[in-house]
């Protein structure tokens, strides 16, 4: 084979298809928020601010109430409020690592769905926050789990776990906003000086900051985001591993198991990216942008989520392992009864969407199926959903049958539940009617034309640069990607 | 090369400078060296996005940024591991789990988020400021033409605070560089700065 014949094998697509210019992005992109408001949007928004409003209802009554309303008791004391939270912030992991692990390694491919997917990460936080902030019952004191100097002179006990996800998901939620953020700012300038509407100006101008777009701007706006970028890919692997620590700390059997951290963290990007696909899926299709989240990007994601859901599998297989192995009869109790016992069905759905569904994506026609896709992406998540619930549920069944019992969830917990969505739907839709739901700086940034070097390619040599940038211009003329594409240079 | 060298207000002067616009990143590239080469200092290089090799164009070093959150999470690791130690094992002796006052083991999420947190702040915020961020008014955002900066414009600004700045010069320069769309930054003074310039 031929040096020529193995470039070209080699050969990606393109990420923006249709070979739009500069100002073609800006406009593609911007026209979503600058058009009139399209009345299925209305429609949605009405939906998802109804479900709102149920949240905003039942939370109201847990307030008056109690958390008596839920169906929590002995032994089951952690629900859906646990259930829920740990889906949500799992679902958020998606976000961050496309925002920050994919952007480290050089994935110019997540410049088209990094934007949206920090949106979802911030709102599914927004989410997960909410149900331990209502859990505690007396959510006037909540502050109490911050380490506040107080008149009672108390300190809250750094040892828990659950004081742990306080600290975890907080800068979680900080970090991601913050990156999010810096990454909106020269799009927020886009707006301003697109804006029509004095109002709009003003509204926008006052988040771009002023923004002009110097290089004395670019260069510590681009290390600054780099860095953001860094500190937030710990925050991939370690939120969910101390949200994991919740379980793994007890001595419970089923839950004291020291796979729980990679498993929740496998778990958390195998539903975060179904999350992201459902939305992308629906978003790309409604505003027409096939052309930026193209079919290659979609692939892309179902291979994450082929890994992910493998990895999630491999750890159901390895808790079973372990637990035989362990010869203890609690623990290999807990898995049988996991399996076979009352609550098998919870069981099996996990194991049918989690493991079963995503092997599809072995085979070229399911990753490239949109209809095949957006199913696997909402079973998938069903079956996350379905995961943690198992977990909780192990509680029913304990060391003494004397003590065991049920868990069902009272009309108050599907309601919370239903109402979770509707508060992430309805932030979602606002953040796409407002804001731009892809980077439109970061994805002028991929396209060819935006490398300096491109208009010279096959001219040979290219004086005006530094000695270092030589070597660099060759990789680029060999058509390796280019580093500062990411954004970094 | 100073941060604040682009405030044109402090000088008194009534023109900021000069802006001239180029027709892609790699004709941006190359002005930014013309410019570099003849010895203009106060100029600055505006594009949509960030591009590579314009830091080596226009002669800049590195941004600070890094130091500063290097710094921001080093004193923040001290500081929450002092504040723990304080707090468990000095003001709140409690014994939880017969363990030690202070079992820094069971601290380190705490220690961890708090680094995280507090260079996630620094960076964020350090960039806004080093910036000289928020600066809602800019000399530049009076020509029409510039604001496409921000669409698929790409522009030379020279200020006029460069000690080589000569409006006449500067512009030909710039248009013999290639430049098109050359413009002249004329700012309307504040009234007293306006006295005082008289």
């Amino acid at each position: 084979m031929s040096a020529e014949q193995h470039v070209e094998r080699h050969v990606e697509p393109p990420l923006i298809k249709g070979k739009p210019r500069f100002a073609d992005v800006t406009e593609h992109i911007a026209r979503v928020i600058e058009g009139k408001t399209a009345k299925t949007w209305f429609l949605l928004f009405g939906l998802a601010v109804s479900a709102l409003m149920l949240l905003i209802g039942s939370v109201g009554y847990l307030v008056w109430e109690g958390i008596g309303i839920w169906g929590l008791n002995i032994p089951v004391g952690w629900g859906f409020a646990i259930v829920n939270f740990v889906w949500w912030v799992g679902i958020g992991h998606a976000g961050t690592l496309i925002s920050a692990i994919l952007y480290l390694f050089r994935q110019r491919w997540r410049t088209s769905i990094n934007r949206f997917a920090e949106a979802m990460t911030i709102f599914a936080v927004i989410c997960a926050l909410l149900f331990p902030g209502i859990h505690v019952g007396r959510i006037w004191v909540i502050y109490w789990v911050m380490p506040l100097p107080n008149q009672m002179a108390m300190w809250p006990n750094f040892r828990s776990p659950l004081l742990w996800d306080m600290f975890a998901v907080g800068t979680y939620f900080t970090c991601s906003l913050l990156f999010w953020y810096v990454g909106l700012i020269p799009d927020f300038a886009t707006l301003r000086d697109r804006a029509k509407k004095r109002v709009k100006k003003i509204a926008y101008g006052i988040f771009a900051l002023g923004w002009h777009g110097g290089n004395r701007q670019w260069k510590h706006y681009e290390l600054a985001y780099l860095i953001l970028a860094g500190i937030s890919t710990p925050l991939v692997l370690s939120v969910h591993s101390i949200v994991s620590t919740d379980f793994a700390t007890s001595i419970l059997p089923g839950w004291h198991t020291t796979i729980f951290p990679p498993y929740f963290v496998a778990g958390a990007i195998f539903s975060g990216f179904a999350m992201v696909m459902t939305l992308g899926i629906i978003c790309r299709k409604i505003f027409k942008l096939e052309n930026y989240i193209t079919m290659n990007h979609l692939e892309k994601m179902n291979k994450v989520m082929l890994l992910t859901g493998m990895m999630v599998g491999y750890a159901y297989g390895t808790e079973f392992f372990t637990a035989w192995y362990s010869g203890n009869p609690y623990e290999m109790f807990a898995f049988a009864n996991r399996a076979f016992g009352p609550y098998w069905w919870s069981y099996w759905i996990m194991i049918a969407c989690n493991v079963l569904v995503p092997q599809a994506f072995w085979f070229k026609k399911a990753r490239t199926s949109i209809t095949w896709m957006f199913i696997a992406s909402i079973l998938i998540n069903v079956g996350m959903w379905f995961e943690r619930y198992v977990i909780v549920i192990t509680l029913t069944r304990d060391y003494l049958p004397s003590a065991w019992g049920w868990y069902w969830p009272t009309v108050w917990d599907w309601m919370t539940m239903i109402g979770s969505f509707g508060l992430f739907f309805t932030l979602f839709l606002l953040f796409i009617r407002w804001l731009p739901m892809i980077a439109i700086a970061e994805i002028k940034n991929v396209l060819p034309q935006a490398n300096p070097h491109h208009k010279h390619k096959g001219e040979g040599k290219d004086h005006a640069h530094p000695a270092g940038a030589e070597a660099k211009h060759q990789a680029d003329v060999t058509g390796k990607p280019n580093p500062a594409m990411g954004g970094t240079g | 090369m100073s941060l604040f060298s682009q405030m044109p207000i402090s000088t008194g002067s009534k023109t900021y400078g000069v802006i001239a616009e180029f027709k892609d990143p790699a004709d941006l590239v190359h002005a930014a060296e013309k410019v570099r080469d003849a010895g203009y200092k106060e100029f600055d290089c505006h594009s949509p996005f960030p591009i590579h090799g314009m830091d080596d164009a226009m002669g800049q070093k590195r941004s600070p940024v890094g130091y500063i959150v290097g710094t921001a999470a080093f004193i923040a690791f001290f500081g929450i591991v002092l504040t723990l130690y304080w707090i468990t094992g000095i003001e709140y002796k409690f014994v939880i789990s017969a363990k030690p006052y202070f079992s820094f083991q069971a601290f380190v999420p705490v220690f961890f988020a708090i680094c995280i947190l507090t260079s996630a702040i620094v960076a964020t915020f350090g960039m806004i400021v080093i910036n000289r961020l928020p600066q809602w008014f800019h000399p530049l955002f009076e020509s029409e033409n510039f604001t496409r900066f921000s669409d698929d414009g790409f522009f030379v600004s020279i200020a006029s605070t460069d000690p080589k700045f000569d409006l006449a010069a500067t512009r030909s320069f710039l248009e013999g560089i290639g430049g098109t769309n050359v413009e002249t930054i004329e700012v309307e003074l504040p009234e007293k700065k306006k006295a005082e310039a008289h």
